[in-house]
């Protein structure tokens, strides 16, 4: 595996606050060679003349009209929080300010 | 060697809906964490957004007012970061094709001229959720009650060239947005946020220098101020021949001062891609020309008919379609009282200041068109003077009750009886010989003084125009 490639699974993994072992970053450049393998593949179809497609179905967005639904009540909203505070959701903080 | 700036905005406004853009949790601001949320907004597994109707409507609304082309076919994309903030791990956004596009604004530049600011896109997202940081650093708090608000964002070309254009395309934007219904745009309430991209380059050059972004200006004169100051910041940077960094600045309104808030992420770090939940969005040519029909009439028009159809100066007519609260208010008060000039000068007089010193809006003010017209009723029909309706005015103003009553339960109504105010000015003739004398040598003006002290006597009952009458009569040359 290149070097090259490790450093897009590093780049990939600081985007997604993964801290991954150098053992997993050889499995994950492995694993990311083969998926992008399969997408060249897919782009050798001529698909000129082809309108691009994110959707099975084309039809149309479905529009809710805007009307309130109660919400979740907080106890079963907070119910699987691994940490709360009050009826907050605690997380790590990820928040680095320096001073200029 | 001098520098031109070059500042882009890019502003987010919150859609005046019920509900939230993929859900049906109510959009408004509730003071405890996390209760409107559910499944959709918090982003559990297996749960699929249904877009808001109204959503689409005032965004579409919302770029027609700013002379947009508008994308028959748009959708949403998934703006994909990690930050607690966000519950899904994406932003649910238009990246690829936004609603509107190509737009326009017309402000003045620092010398008064008209200057067409270019509108690149208008597209719809959905607001974050709110974090807060504990002092020690160690935890963050996440509510994600405003996770799921329907949001236009609103992007500039980078056509603005000084801190005031900034601020000036801020305050014309928030009319037409009022105005158009889309958005309360209070920004002291986050309903309407501001960023602001700048660079600084050698006057002459085309191409753009490194920008940096500005955030967390919470007023139109933040955003003014930080530019002023990021500004002096560059042009030192660049005079002493370094480079400015990318990054983004977050503004200190206590210090007045920008700190480094993070390295900006490459756009494409946000591998942005169509969100597969959500079907295409698409208007018809129909729908988007009825939609411009309905646009409702914006300021400028309005204060155009203000002086056409009501004779108002221009002056009165500019302050009073300043926000469309006012405007209507003030027509409101026509429907009840046809005197636009009289009305024009209780609002921007009186009504204006009661407004700002109690620090309220006009739409949530309870001295409403009944009560002004009911006002300026009595002082026409002689029933109060034009003092005490100013008192009349503050009761009403904090008690809500009709100005009728107040009178009426104060004894305020204006004494017009003859035989009541004769006393009172044979007793302030007595009193004031000097000015009798000085009236009667001819200096009129000696009349107004005398005027004054039956007003004190009466504490302003009396009709100042039958008292000048008495006196004249009384002390003047038989």
């Amino acid at each position: 595996m290149s070097d090259d490639f490790i450093r897009e699974v590093e780049h990939v993994a600081r985007l997604a606050r993964l801290s991954l072992s150098s053992e997993e970053k050889e499995l994950m450049a492995d694993q990311l060679s083969a998926i992008l393998e399969t997408a060249r593949k897919v782009r050798e179809i001529d698909t000129v003349g082809i309108e691009p497609t994110a959707h099975v179905f084309s039809i149309p967005a479905f529009l809710r009209e805007d009307v309130i639904y109660p919400s979740l009540p907080v106890e079963k909203v907070l119910q699987n929080a691994p940490k709360k505070m009050k009826s907050y959701f605690r997380v790590p903080s990820i928040t680095v300010i320096e001073e200029e | 060697m001098d520098y031109e700036v070059v500042i882009g905005l890019e502003v987010h406004v919150e859609l005046k809906t019920e509900s939230k853009l993929f859900c049906s949790c109510p959009n408004c601001f509730v003071p405890e964490p996390n209760v409107n949320t559910c499944p959709v907004c918090l982003g559990f597994p297996g749960t699929l957004p249904r877009l808001n109707r109204e959503a689409v409507k005032l965004a579409l609304t919302a770029s027609l007012a700013l002379n947009c082309r508008i994308a028959l076919r748009s959708w949403f994309d998934r703006k994909n970061y990690f930050y607690p903030d966000i519950p899904k791990g994406y932003q649910i956004s238009q990246f690829y094709e936004p609603i509107g596009s190509r737009g326009s604004l017309t402000i003045e530049d620092d010398l008064g001229r008209p200057k067409v600011i270019r509108i690149g896109r208008v597209h719809m997202e959905e607001d974050a959720g709110k974090l807060i940081h504990s002092p020690t650093g160690d935890a963050s708090l996440v509510d994600y009650n405003r996770a799921g608000v329907p949001l236009v964002e609103i992007v500039t070309e980078p056509d603005l060239r000084t801190p005031g254009d900034a601020r000036r395309y801020l305050e014309k934007l928030k009319i037409i947005l009022q105005y158009a219904g889309v958005s309360d745009c209070k920004m002291e309430e986050g309903s309407l946020r501001c960023d602001a991209n700048i660079s600084l380059r050698p006057s002459g050059s085309e191409t753009l220098g490194s920008k940096t972004e500005l955030k967390n200006m919470n007023s139109f004169k933040a955003v003014e101020k930080s530019l002023e100051h990021e500004i002096k910041r560059q042009r030192a940077i660049l005079k002493s021949g370094k480079e400015v960094i990318s990054q983004t600045l977050r503004w200190e309104e206590e210090s007045q001062k920008t700190i480094v808030m993070r390295g900006k992420l490459q756009a494409h770090d946000y591998r942005c891609f169509a969100d597969c939940d959500l079907a295409p969005i698409e208007l018809t040519a129909e729908e988007v020309e009825e939609a411009r029909a309905a646009l409702p009439e914006m300021a400028e028009a309005r204060a155009e008919r203000f002086v056409h159809d009501y004779k108002l100066p221009d002056y009165d007519a500019l302050m009073l379609t300043s926000s469309r609260g006012l405007a209507d208010y003030f027509e409101s008060c026509l429907e009840f009282y046809n005197n636009p000039k009289n009305v024009s000068n209780w609002i921007m007089g009186e009504l204006s200041a009661r407004l700002n010193s109690a620090g309220i809006e006009i739409e949530s003010c309870s001295f409403g068109p009944e009560h002004m017209a009911e006002l300026l009723r009595m002082i026409d029909e002689n029933l109060i003077s034009g003092k005490i309706a100013k008192d009349v005015l503050e009761k009403a103003f904090y008690s809500g009750k009709m100005p009728r009553r107040i009178v009426e339960e104060d004894g305020l109504l204006q004494i017009s009886d003859q035989s009541e105010l004769e006393g009172i000015i044979e007793k302030v003739i007595k009193e004031n010989p000097d000015s009798v004398g000085n009236y009667r040598r001819g200096k009129t003006k000696a009349i107004g003084f005398l005027v004054g002290q039956v007003m004190k006597e009466t504490r302003g009952k009396a009709n100042p125009k039958l008292v000048n009458e008495l006196l004249v009569k009384k002390i003047g040359f038989k």
